[in-house]
C-alpha cells in the first residue's frame, strides 16, 4: 500500500514537472513549483519522515512560493522564448540522470536494516540516547546533543544567508536615493 | 486582497492555529517529531500568510524590522551562549551535563535552549528575507 501511495505520488510529481518545462506563463510556474512541494511533503510524510515534510511543506511550498510570487511582481509575466534548440541540454541532463540511475544500484535496498549506515552509529544512538538524553525522540537527541556542533554550524548558515541577503538587499535611506533622482 | 472578506475571516481563523502548531512542534519536539527548525519555518508561514492577507505594513506593526533582525542574530547568539555556559560550568563546549546537577535534567535544559535559538534565528531570517523581498515593487524602482 505504502509503495503504492508513494509510487502515485512520484508520477504526480514527474507530471509536474514536465507540465513546469513546457509552461511559459510564469504565475502557473510558480503555482506548480508550490505544488510539487506540497507533493514531496506527502512522501516524505508517507516515508516517515514527518520533520521533513513540514519543512518542505512550510518553506518550499509556503514561504518560497510567496518569495517567487513577489519576484513575479517585478519582472513581466511572460517567460522568453528560447532563442535555441533544447536537444543539446536535454541530452546533457538525460545522460546525467542515467548516470545517476546507474550510482543508485549500488546503494543498499530502501530501509534494508544491513546497510552500513544503521551499523557504525545509528546502534549506539538507539541504545544509549533515552538514557543518556532522557529525550525519547532520538532525532532530537542527535541533533540537538549528539552533533550540537553540526546544528550550531547550520544554523550559522542560515544566519549567514539571512545576513548576505540584508546586506544585498537592505535599502538604503530614502534621503540619498531622493536626491540622486532628477 | 485586502478586502477580500472570505479571505480575511478564514487567514483570523487559521493564524491562531498555525502559531499554536508551531509552539507545540517547538516544545514538544523532544517527543514527537519537530524541532526548532521546523517551529521557526512555521512561524514564519504564519507571519507571512498573515502579511499576504492584511498588508505588509500591517505586518511590520507586528513584528517590526528592528526585531525581526535582533532575531536573526539574537538565536545564534543564544546557541553560542548555551555553549559557553557549558564552558563555565566547568564542561566543554555544548557540553550539557554541566547545566544542571542531574545530568540528564542538564541535556533536557539544554536542549531546550539550543532548540529556542535555532528557531528565533530561522523565524527571524524567513521573515527578513520575505519583507525585504515584498517591499520592492516596481514602481519604488524608478
Amino acid at each position: 500500500m505504502e509503495t503504492l501511495i508513494v509510487n502515485v505520488l512520484l508520477t504526480l510529481m514527474m507530471l509536474a514537472v514536465v507540465v513546469l518545462a513546457r509552461t511559459r506563463n510564469l504565475f502557473s510556474v510558480i503555482v506548480l513549483s508550490g505544488l510539487y512541494s506540497f507533493l514531496m511533503a506527502t512522501v516524505m510524510v508517507a516515508l516517515d519522515a514527518v520533520d521533513v515534510a513540514m519543512t518542505e511543506a512550510a518553506v518550499g511550498a509556503g514561504i518560497s512560493t510567496v518569495l517567487l510570487l513577489g519576484a513575479l511582481h517585478l519582472c513581466r509575466s511572460e517567460e522568453a522564448k528560447p532563442a535555441h534548440k533544447p536537444w543539446l541540454p536535454l541530452a546533457v541532463t538525460a545522460s546525467a540522470g542515467l548516470l545517476l540511475v546507474y550510482g543508485t544500484w549500488d546503494l543498499p535496498a530502501f530501509s534494508d536494516p544491513e546497510a552500513p549506515i544503521h551499523k557504525h552509529v545509528a546502534p549506539r544512538y538507539l541504545e544509549a540516547g533515552p538514557s543518556e538524553t532522557g529525550v525519547p525522540n532520538v532525532v532530537t537527541a542527535v541533533l540537538a546533543s549528539y552533533r550540537g556542533f553540526d546544528t550550531l554550524g547550520e544554523t550559522t548558515v542560515v544566519f549567514t544567508a539571512g545576513a548576505g541577503i540584508v546586506a544585498l538587499l537592505r535599502r538604503r535611506r530614502r534621503k540619498t536615493a531622493d536626491k540622486e533622482a532628477p | 486582497m485586502t478586502r477580500d472578506m472570505v479571505l480575511r475571516v478564514v487567514a483570523k481563523l487559521l493564524i491562531p492555529f498555525i502559531l499554536l502548531f508551531a509552539l507545540y512542534v517547538q516544545f514538544h519536539g523532544d517527543f514527537g517529531p519537530g524541532g526548532g527548525f521546523q517551529a521557526g519555518v512555521i512561524l514564519a508561514a504564519a507571519m507571512v500568510f498573515y502579511a499576504v492577507i492584511f498588508g505588509l505594513d500591517n505586518a511590520r506593526k507586528v513584528l517590526p524590522d528592528r526585531l525581526v533582525e535582533t532575531m536573526v542574530a539574537a538565536g545564534v547568539l543564544l546557541y553560542l551562549g548555551v555553549g559557553a555556559a557549558g564552558l563555565l560550568l566547568g564542561g566543554n563546549f555544548l557540553d550539557y551535563f554541566v547545566l544542571a546537577a542531574d545530568p540528564v535534567a542538564g541535556q533536557h535544559r539544554g536542549i531546550f535552549w539550543i532548540e529556542l535559538g535555532v528557531a528565533i534565528t530561522v523565524c527571524g531570517v524567513m521573515l527578513k528575507v520575505f519583507y525585504l523581498f515584498a517591499g520592492r515593487g516596481p514602481e519604488e524602482e524608478q
